[in-house]
């Protein structure tokens, strides 16, 4: 198991040399100069000179990454011009809609899609079957902040249920803080649970079809316990990658969804970002993000190798 | 010895293939959500091609008179909030919105299929390559895209490059295994040994055994890229106003939403039959060229 976790660990290391030279480049893509485009049309030459060396981009762009990374390992984020802080505490201070919004859109979308999918494997073939993969189909199609839109004219504006839009945080009370997040968890939640569910059926399934389910009937078992029990505990494993693997997403898609719902998320972040042209911030939260995702993936990867030990033999 | 005259071989050559394409064919009949996928992105196909010629309103005619007017025998679909006539605006979005995910899956394709193919038959390129590609891969797509837009400025072509960027690395990665797996036959031994050149070999007899599962993803692609123009539009970084796309109208009636259901149920439902029809197409198109995948595996 350490060489395994070894393994992954130094595997790691060219992909985030990769993803911190992306992250970095993104600013230098700019047509033009970055510090004209951020202090605007009027701004005179000794401005944008000035702005450039505070900036540090009037050095080589060899040093300038150097730099960047010297920092980051650190911690230091760099600082937001706009905002007038370091990058990492505007995003201390967006961070926490955002995991609060992707938690609940998850456990929503497991409540959701493991009975059903567990459903839908047991009566295959069914009508039951055949109408949740179907709506699974349409639910893969819809993209959440479509959803958030058409959710919101339903249960906001025409039935007046829930709060249209905004965000209390969790000093407020559970209460408050879920309502407010229900609408947003389920929009993003939607894909994840039409993912899960084909993932489940199609795993609960296979196991299904083994012998050892057929043994467990023709012992006398009851259906619930053959289907609940036998199939589901082992099929468990690819539902539990599918969810890991997944919740990378619920953050990224989180930055979509809460821009309908004005959640003062890491999304209103970066997006206010973009039009003040605070690119320190842009790169910070999509590194960040970046970097939870990459350590979710090697949680999942490692937890996997430690239930799965043929896992750990893989050629990778 | 009963050797066959070359014309009889070519006969039972022929009748072989010929039955051969009457099974695919009748798979193909068989394969109910193909059609159904296949019918409905054709709708949207030919409403982007021709809808533009049987529309009556022009999608940039503003009717201060007729704002966010519901939908009646006038205007089908309902007046947006400067009183343009929303049917011609969808058509004409499919036209923007279907063009720039059809362009980014053609993009995509050709640029995955160069990496993963040299990749598979260099072994110092594939490490270089790859690497890259895991780490592009490891930043969420939309993120990715969102940044890239940011730093290039909204427009078109900047959503087609940005979204590329971030699909051609999973093309790549299919290319490259497909073609890792015939690159250990021996036939392209025996061609190497024949002396034939790299580019023969990768292109002539490797890039052909690749097409099927790039096929495969470039439909997935093409439907995924339609979401993300639309999400990224409708962030206000991607295709900007007052050229119509399927984002961007939703963008617009998020603000009226509360006056104007059409403008956001109706551009929303183009978007969702789209991508329905492209996924269903995409699932088919998997079980018909590769009917050992069965669905259910996707990702």
């Amino acid at each position: 198991m350490a060489a395994y976790l070894a393994k992954r660990l130094l595997s790691l290391i060219p992909v985030l040399f990769v993803v911190s030279v992306a992250i970095f480049l993104i600013i230098h893509i700019t047509p033009g100069d970055p510090a004209a485009s951020i202090l605007g049309m009027e701004a005179s030459e000794e401005d944008i000179a000035r702005l450039n060396a505070e900036l540090g981009l009037d050095r080589p762009i060899a040093e300038q990454y150097v730099r960047w990374v010297a920092g980051l390992l650190r911690g230091d984020l760099g600082d937001s011009l706009f905002m007038r802080m370091p990058v990492s505490r505007a995003i201390a201070e967006h961070i926490g809609p955002t995991l609060s919004l992707a938690v609940l859109a998850e456990l929503f979308a497991l409540v959701l899609a493991i009975p059903f999918g567990v459903l839908a494997a047991w009566k295959r073939g069914s009508l039951a079957d055949y109408t949740l993969m179907g709506a699974s189909l349409v639910g893969m199609a819809v993209p959440s902040f479509l959803l958030g839109l058409l959710l919101m004219l339903a249960f906001g504006v025409k039935l007046g249920w829930l709060p249209v839009a905004g965000y209390k945080p969790l000093s407020a009370g559970l209460a408050e803080h879920v309502k407010y997040l229900i609408l947003p968890a389920l929009s993003l939640g939607s894909i994840q649970a039409a993912l899960i569910a084909r993932m489940t059926r199609a795993s609960v399934l296979e196991i299904l079809n083994l012998p050892f389910i057929r043994t467990a009937r023709s012992k006398g078992l009851g259906e619930a316990s053959v289907v609940g029990k036998h199939a589901l505990r082992n099929a468990l494993l690819p539902i539990l990658t599918v969810i890991g693997q997944t919740f990378g997403t619920l953050v990224t898609g989180a930055v979509v969804v809460e821009s309908i719902f004005n959640i003062p998320g890491l999304g209103q972040l970066i997006l206010n970002s973009i039009e003040r042209r605070d690119y320190a911030v842009i790169q910070g939260v999509v590194l960040v993000v970046t970097l939870m995702y990459v350590a979710i993936n090697l949680i999942v990867d490692l937890l996997y190798g430690a239930v799965d030990p043929r896992v750990r033999l893989d050629r990778r | 010895m009963n050797t066959l005259h070359p014309d009889q071989f070519e006969a039972v050559r022929r009748a072989l293939v010929r039955e051969r394409r009457r099974i695919r064919r009748q798979r193909l009949g068989r394969n109910a959500g193909l059609q159904a996928g296949a019918a409905l992105f054709l709708f949207f196909v030919l409403m982007a091609l021709i809808g533009p010629l049987l529309v009556d309103h022009d999608p940039g005619e503003m009717k201060v008179t007729a704002r966010l007017q519901p939908p009646s025998a006038e205007h089908w679909l309902g007046t947006d909030e400067f009183g343009r006539d929303l049917l011609a605006r969808i058509v004409y979005g499919a036209r923007v919105s279907i063009g720039t995910g059809l362009t980014v899956a053609l993009v995509s394709s050709l640029a995955g299929m160069v990496i993963g193919l040299y990749a598979s038959y260099y072994k110092t390129l594939d490490h270089v390559l790859m690497r890259i590609c895991d780490g592009l891969y490891a930043i969420p797509g939309i993120l990715l895209a969102i940044a890239l837009m940011a730093a290039l400025g909204a427009s078109v072509t900047n959503v087609i490059t940005a979204l590329s960027v971030v699909y051609t690395p999973g093309i790549a990665r299919i290319v490259r295994s497909a073609a890792l797996s015939v690159r250990s036959q021996t036939y392209i031994e025996a061609l190497q040994v024949q002396g034939a050149g790299a580019t023969r070999i990768i292109w002539r007899h490797i890039a052909p055994n690749t097409l099927s599962p790039l096929l495969v993803q470039a439909t997935f692609v093409f439907a995924e890229a339609i979401i993300s123009e639309a999400a990224l539009s409708f962030l206000g970084v991607g295709i900007p106003a007052p050229d119509p796309s399927w984002g961007n109208i939703l963008q617009a009636g998020k603000l009226v939403i509360f006056k104007a259901w059409w403008m956001v149920v109706f551009p929303g439902a183009a978007i969702v039959l789209t991508v329905l029809g492209l996924n269903l197409l995409g699932d088919g198109l998997r079980d018909h060229l590769d009917p050992r995948l069965s669905s259910g595996n996707r990702r």
